[in-house]
Order: C-alpha cells, then structure tokens, then sequence
C-alpha cells in the first residue's frame, strides 16, 4: 500500500473479535459469516487493486431484518463497518479495513417487481445492472444506465457511486434513473426514499444518498425507470488528423442540437493498443479517434448520420465510416470497449483516471499530459467521453519496479490537478473512494468539505460507516456543530440596509 | 421590519451572519412568487435577493449556464431561446394560479422549489439538471459544492440535497445549470373524449412504446376547454407531445396514431398552439380561476392517480386533471375543505407519493402540513439536517413544518 493513511483500527474491537464473529453468527444465521482468513482472502479488495487488507469479518446477510440488526449492533458498540456490492469500484470505495464488518450485499439478488405499465423495476441491491436489462428485454425494453463493469456492479452500487457509463450523455447519470430506495441507517433505522413516484418530498435525501459512496446508509431496495429500447443505432467512426479538430467536432455537433447516445474520444496511443489487440479496423494514421453513435426511429437516425457527417468533414476529418449493418456498429465500439484490456497488454500495469473538464479544454489538457508524461517517464493513453468532458488517461507503469507505483498514482494526481485547473473536477464517474480521498482540497476548501461532513453527521454522527473514504479527515461531528459566531464580531453590527 | 436586499453574494453572507449573531430570523424571498406556498412565516425580516442578479457565465457549446440566484427566470429563458436551447426541465410558473402576475420568479426559486415541468416525464426536473452551487448556510457559512461540468461524483450532491429545500437550508447566491438544445419541431398528439382510465390506458401504451413521448396529460371533458384560450374546445382531451427532428417527429407521431387509432378521435396539433396548449397545462391554468378553492399537487405512481381520484370522489367534491402519464395529479376542492387527512389516506391505500397543498387560505396553510408529513424515521433525519445547517432556525423557520 503506497502510502495511504487509514483511520487507526480499534483495539477494543480488535480485542472482541471473536466475540463479535460469534454474534454476527446470531445475526446472521447460516452460510453468512465469513472469518477464516483465506476465505476473506476474496473481499481484500476492490476494482482498485492497488490496495488491499483483510477486514475484522465478512458477513452476507439476506434480509434487511439482519441488516438493521447488524448496524445497530456495529453502532451501539462502536464497531466500524464497510458496504460491498460486487466490488467494481475503481476508487477502493469498498476497501476493508481491518477492525471494520465488511457487509457484502451480494445475497440480496432478487427482482421484485417489474411493472410494465409505469416502467419500473424494484430489485434489491446485489442484483447486476446487466440483470435489470435482462429481465425486462422480452419486452423491449432496458435500463439505461450502462457503466463498462455493468455485467458484474450492482444496482446497490450503482447507486452508491452514481454509476454513468456510455449511454449517460443522452440518457443520464443513476441519479437520474433511480425513483426510490429503501436504506438503513447506522443507527438500524429503516427509511424509504422516494418510490415509484417523482421526486421527493421535503430534502431530495434520494439525491444525496446516490453517490454517497456507502458512507450515510446501506441500501437494501432500489426502484428504478425503465425505457424502451431505441428501434435503431447507426455509429459513425470519424478520423482526424489533431485533437483539437476531434474536439471542434463534437463541440459542433452539439452546437447544431445534436444529443447522440454516445460520444467517444480515443488518442494515438489508445488506437493503437485497441487496433492491435481486437483489429476493429481503426486508422492508424490519425491523431484522434471519435465514435458517435446515433440511436432512435430509423429515419432520425438516418437524418442525423448525415448532418454528423457534414459536421465531420467541415472539421477536417480525414476518414469517416458510417455502419451499415449492426455488426458493423458493433466492431466500431469493439476497439473501445476493449481499451483497458487492450492497454493491460503494452504495459504490465496501468492506472485508471477518471477526471471531467470542460470539452473546449481538452486540447490544453492533452497537451499537459504530454508534458507530464514525459517529467515522469511513464507513458498514457486517453480514452474519452468526449460528450460530456469525461476523461479516462491511463497511466502506464510496471508496479514490479520499485517506486513505479508511486509515480504512477503522483502523475495521477498531476492529472486531476490540472482537470480541477481548467473547470473541471476530481472524478466524474468512479468516486472518490481512497484513491482521490486526499486529493478533495484540490476542489474544495475546508468550509466547503466541512459542509459535506455535516451531511454526513445527519446520517452518521459517530463516523461509522465506511471511515476513512472520500474525507481527507473526518472531523468530529460534535466540533463540527459549535457556532462560532459572537454578538459584536460580524461585519455589519448593526442592522445592515443594501 | 426590514427588507435587505443584497446585490452581492458578500452582501448576502453579512445580512445571515448578522441575523445569525442576532438570532433574529429571515424570510429569503426572490420575486416572491411562490411566497403563498407553505406554512406563513412570521419572521420580522426579510432577505429579497432580487437584485443578485446577472448571468455570469453562459457557453452554449458547452451546454452550461451559471446565474446570480435573482436573475429572473424569464431573463434566462430568453438568453437561452436567442441560442436555440432552454432549460429542458420545463420549470412551472406558480403566478397565475397564486393570483400573481405570469412570467415572474428567479433561477434560484426554481431550484429551492425543484420545479418542473410537463416534461419531467422524460427529461428530468431542477434537481436533474442543477450542476453547481454557492450558497451561504444558516449557520452564516458561505460554501460551494459540484461544479460547471455533467458528469462529477467529487463528494456529496449538495446540490440536490438544497433542490426542494425552500431555502430552510441556506441561501442560494450562484446557481449552474445544464442546458439543451430546444427540440426543432414539437407536435402534439390529442386522443378525443376518452374517460380517466382508457386514458391512463393510453398514456401507458404511448409511453411504453418507442415513440419517445415527452409528455403526457390527460384533460378531462370541460377541464380541457380552460387550456390554450378554448382551442382545444370541452371534449376531454388526452395529450402525447412528441419533440425532436423533423422527420423524426414525423415517424413518430405516425406511430402513434397506429398505436392509438382504436381508443378515440385523434387530432395533430403542432408548433405554437402545441406550445400554448403545454405551457398552460403547465402552469395548471385551468385551476388558475382567482378563487380561495384550495388546489392540491399530488405526484404518484402514474397508473394509480384516477383510481385514487375515482375513490375520492365518492367523498368530496373535486375537479382534476393529470400529467406526467397520470403520476401527477392537479385537484381543486370545489367545497373549500382541503381534506387532507382524507386525500392523504388515499394517496398511502394507492401506491403512496406526495402531496402538497399548493394553494390554500393562510388559516389552512397555518393550520394543516402543506407539504406531505413523512414518517418518524425519515422525519428525525430531515430534522437533524436542518439543524446542521441552520441550527438557530434562521432561514424561512416553520414553512415547511
């Protein structure tokens, strides 16, 4: 673990340890408590598996009964506990810690109810995004947000996280697909948000709780909206010769009130990797590589190939495919959805970024990756939701050369420095998890994060769940709620008139 | 009683550090055009930020827009018409059913009510497209959370958690929005003299078809001849508004036909009178009759709302309209009694949801919960957010109580 500081296990945890292991037994009858340490072996981490420890104990329990149960024990004996769904998370959101209760929702599987006439699905959290597609495909329809991992993530995380994907610039985030949740809170109180109605009434908590990363509540049902699936999609595969004109490509077909489906960027490098492993037939002669895919009623489609086209061309493109059969649709996303893949095979490691910029500053920040990767010798290779800013660089290294890693994650975070520089932001689709977790001051001072932990204490006053994620430092909630405000010391003593 | 009226955020931040420091509270108000919705505040002052007003950034390749909170919405609407884009979450306008005058309201009111539209069926309403804020606490903290950019999961969601807050959280100084393109061709699909359930028939089959239904509503016999100037004429009238490309729209309202040929008469209305016809649905128009009769806002699971109005009727008097595919359901009490306990009772035995009581005498609006009583649990966790950030009970105290 390169240097990442987490909260000091509890000794009197640690010292209860069986004494706990025996009451989650309790809890959680059955096949549910994990704590033979070759059996945890399998939960020491996420997606970001960089990092990696062993938690105090695994339970899966199978009810929200067992889950109120459980939190209200960890909580009224200061026990510390970390939610998992599938563990996707690419930001160590998941990470055990070693005195905490790692809580696997992955029992909780089941669709409960699909309701056609007002497209909604209500499953619990541990069921796969994929599988909310799939049990309502007969019908035509599907679940829109569509994150690369949605074959394994949960919706639970999904929510967690608030989980985008391809699909996101036209059809949204999870935020804006999820009508109602059913949660716990530490304190084992059960509410439900939302439902299958719109919108909450009184504070949008449904809002908050989505992307919340698993630290104000563990959520045991998630209602979401259905959509019927497009007639058609048709892709366009655009060449250009710089980046600049891929990037005044997409900002024109946006400026003529174009949403497509989809909107994909890849650099050089990232061509080349993904032409080589999966031989899509991209050009290798250009400098960037832009998918848009277009998808409605055929003749809108047809319509808009053409107007994308003439967009392309206007902008210097030096190839343009358009598909003309769904194979071939499919073998222009093939390069793409294979990049990471495609990239593990020239370098022995790399490591994923995830920062958002304003679009009209990508050529500057193409630029200062360039530079940056030649101050730290590693290479990069960027994919791009070029719709919506969302930048993917993939940092190249070899974690089995000694201090590789470190420089890989110190290039990382110059990345994401630079994206915060521009407009934009730390993470736009992963979290913030541990792996951007001391980098939030970049983006926000201490009265901004001082605000978000307020939240945070509404929910969680004792710091309980999930400590040590996405807060540089947890402040204690009760200093947190001193007013530091004193008659006589404000600007205005007297009654102000503007 | 004073009236400060900042025009600068700085401004802002010292007027709630005072009443802070005073304990003194502050009704926060914009053009005040929704001032009548909620329980009457009492605060001896008042903070009016209708003159925080400017657009301070607006690129529309970017999809982006950032407003002073009182810049008026009317402004904006207009900027971004100019541009070829809107707001794509519709937001209602409150003025003619609270007897106030049309086209008034700021951008911030719009997010601290979440307002919406007919197209928030498909498309999302404030809390969707809010990307950013800057705001200044009840506790006299000024604070920011989000950004300009879509997709961004950097730490809590602040913004929506202020969406729907009527400024009992804090005060909103700058606001960011996404924007879209407006849709280059809107039609309107009518389907003639159906009942409340073949419509909400209806409504489910053109929505769970692939035609990309922006909007749904259902206007029953006489309801329907109180929109757009009488143009619809009395018959009710079941509307599926279909926006996009031209040609697109085209295929699709064809499609439509097909799909509904067999429920009723279908008439094609296009361009501005399809525009007239959903602004004031919108703006519930038909309720819009300068009475005291209390109207109700219910949103609920869009198959259940004409049941819950059918078994309602058997008890009061009312008169109803829908949107949203029916989850949004518009009541007016023609006897003068809210029955809140009664609609309320109902809403829970049909599938849940909310309802707010949007107009109503201040006696009632003293006297009921205006807006929708939450279960213990819930409620204990609303009541420990409002007490992290505005812990003295400054900002706009009791109206959502």
């Amino acid at each position: 673990m390169s240097g990442l500081a987490m909260p000091k296990p509890d000794d009197a945890t640690m010292r209860r340890r069986d004494e706990i292991v025996a009451d989650m037994r309790i809890i959680v009858p059955g096949e549910g408590v994990v704590d033979a340490a070759n059996a945890m072996r399998a939960f020491e981490s996420d997606g970001l598996t960089a990092y990696r420890q062993l938690p105090l104990v695994v339970v899966l329990p199978e009810t929200v009964a067992q889950v109120s149960r459980l939190l209200k024990y960890c909580n009224d004996r200061n026990i510390r506990v970390v939610p998992r769904g599938s563990g996707t998370s690419l930001s160590g959101g998941a990470l055990p810690l070693e005195d905490a209760v790692l809580l696997v929702m992955s029992r909780f599987n089941r669709i409960l109810a699909i309701d056609f006439p007002n497209r909604i699905v209500v499953a619990q959290p541990g069921v796969t995004n994929l599988g909310i597609t799939t049990a309502v495909e007969q019908e035509g329809c599907y679940y829109a947000p569509d994150p690369s991992s949605q074959i394994a993530c949960s919706i639970g995380g999904n929510v967690a996280e608030n989980s985008g994907g391809v699909h996101c610039l036209k059809y949204g985030l999870t935020a804006n697909n999820v009508l109602g949740i059913e949660m716990v809170l530490m304190n084992g109180e059960v509410v439900r948000l939302g439902g299958s109605h719109l919108d909450a009434e009184g504070y949008d908590l449904l809002g908050v709780m989505t992307g919340s990363e698993g630290l104000l509540g563990v959520v045991t049902e998630v209602t979401v909206r259905i959509l019927k699936k497009p007639e058609t999609a048709r892709a366009l595969l655009i060449g250009f010769p710089t980046s600049e004109q891929g990037g005044q490509c997409v900002a024109d077909i946006i400026g003529a009130g174009i949403i497509p489906g989809g909107m994909e960027m890849m650099d050089r490098p990232a061509i080349h990797a993904a032409e080589d492993f999966v031989h899509a037939g991209y050009p290798l002669d250009v400098e960037a590589l832009l998918i848009v895919e277009l998808d409605g009623p055929g003749v809108e489609v047809d319509h808009l190939i053409t107007a994308v086209e003439a967009i392309a061309i206007s902008n210097g493109s030096t190839t343009c495919r358009i598909s003309q059969s769904e194979q071939e649709r499919l073998s222009f996303w093939a390069g793409r959805k294979a990049a990471f893949p495609a990239v593990g095979r020239i370098s022995p490691d790399y490591y994923c970024m995830d920062g958002t910029i304003p679009r009209k500053e990508l050529p500057r920040v193409l630029a200062g990756m360039r530079e940056l990767s030649e101050k730290y010798g590693l290479g990069v290779a960027n994919v791009f939701h070029a719709g919506d800013g969302n930048l993917h660089p993939l940092i190249l290294y070899d974690a089995n050369v000694p201090g590789e890693l470190d420089k890989a994650e110190s290039f990382g975070a110059d990345i994401l420095r630079l994206c915060v520089k521009v407009g934009g932001v730390l993470t736009g689709e992963h979290g913030v998890g541990v792996e951007k977790r001391d980098l939030m001051p970049e983006m926000f001072n201490q009265v901004d994060l001082d605000q978000q932990m307020r939240v945070k204490c509404a929910f969680d006053p004792n710091h309980l769940l999930n400590p040590g994620k996405v807060f540089p430092q947890l402040r204690r909630c009760a200093e947190l709620g001193r007013m530091h405000v004193h008659r006589g010391q404000v600007a205005f003593p007297d009654i102000p008139r503007f | 009683m004073t009236t400060f009226t900042p025009k600068t955020s700085g401004e802002v931040l010292s007027t709630i550090a005072w009443a802070v420091a005073e304990g003194t509270p502050l009704e926060i108000i914009g053009h005040g055009s929704k001032r009548g919705i909620g329980r009457p505040l009492q605060t001896e002052h008042t903070l009016d930020l209708s003159k925080l007003t400017g657009v301070t950034l607006y690129e529309p390749a970017e999809l982006v827009l950032s407003a002073k909170a009182g810049t008026p919405l009317a402004e904006i609407e207009k900027l971004l018409a100019d541009n070829g884009q809107q707001l794509a979450f519709e937001p209602m306008d409150y003025g003619p059913l609270l007897a106030g005058e049309p086209g008034k309201g700021t951008i911030g009111g719009v997010l601290a009510a979440n307002l919406s539209g007919p197209r928030r069926l498909k498309a999302g309403g404030a809390r969707d497209h809010i990307l950013g804020i800057n705001v200044v606490s009840g506790r006299g903290e000024a604070f920011k959370s989000g950004g300009r950019v879509v997709k961004n999961v950097t730490g809590y969601d602040m913004s929506k958690l202020m969406a729907n807050s009527w400024g009992t959280l804090a005060v909103f100084t700058d606001v960011t929005f996404k924007v879209l393109p407006a849709a280059e061709t809107e039609v309107t699909l009518a389907v003639r003299g159906l009942l409340d359930d073949a419509a909400a028939s209806a409504m489910a089959l053109a929505l769970g078809s692939s035609a990309e239904v922006s909007s749904a509503a259902h206007l029953p016999e006489r309801i329907a001849a109180r929109v757009a100037g009488g143009a619809l004429g009395s018959d009710a009238a079941t509307l599926l508004r279909v926006e996009g490309f031209g040609p697109s729209v085209a295929y699709r309202i064809a499609a439509l036909k097909m799909l509904l040929g067999k429920a009723g008469p279908l008439e094609e209305i296009a361009g501005e009178a399809s525009r007239l016809i959903w602004r004031d649905v919108r703006d519930i128009r038909p309720f819009a009759d300068s009475s005291e009769k209390p109207v109700w806002r219910v949103s609920m699971t869009p198959s259940q709302g004409h049941q819950m109005v059918l078994t309602l009727r058997m008890q009061a008097a009312v008169s109803a309209f829908y949107d949203w595919q029916g989850g949004l359901v518009w009541l007016r009490m023609e006897e003068g009694d809210p029955e809140a306990a009664l609609l309320r009772g109902l809403l829970r035995k049909h599938g849940g949801g909310h309802a707010t009581l949007v107009r109503a005498v201040p006696a009632h609006r003293a006297a009921l919960p205006v807006f929708e009583p939450q279960p213990p649990a819930l409620a204990a966790l609303s009541q420990r957010l409002k007490q992290e950030f505005d812990p003295k009970n400054i900002l706009n105290p009791g109206r959502m109580a």
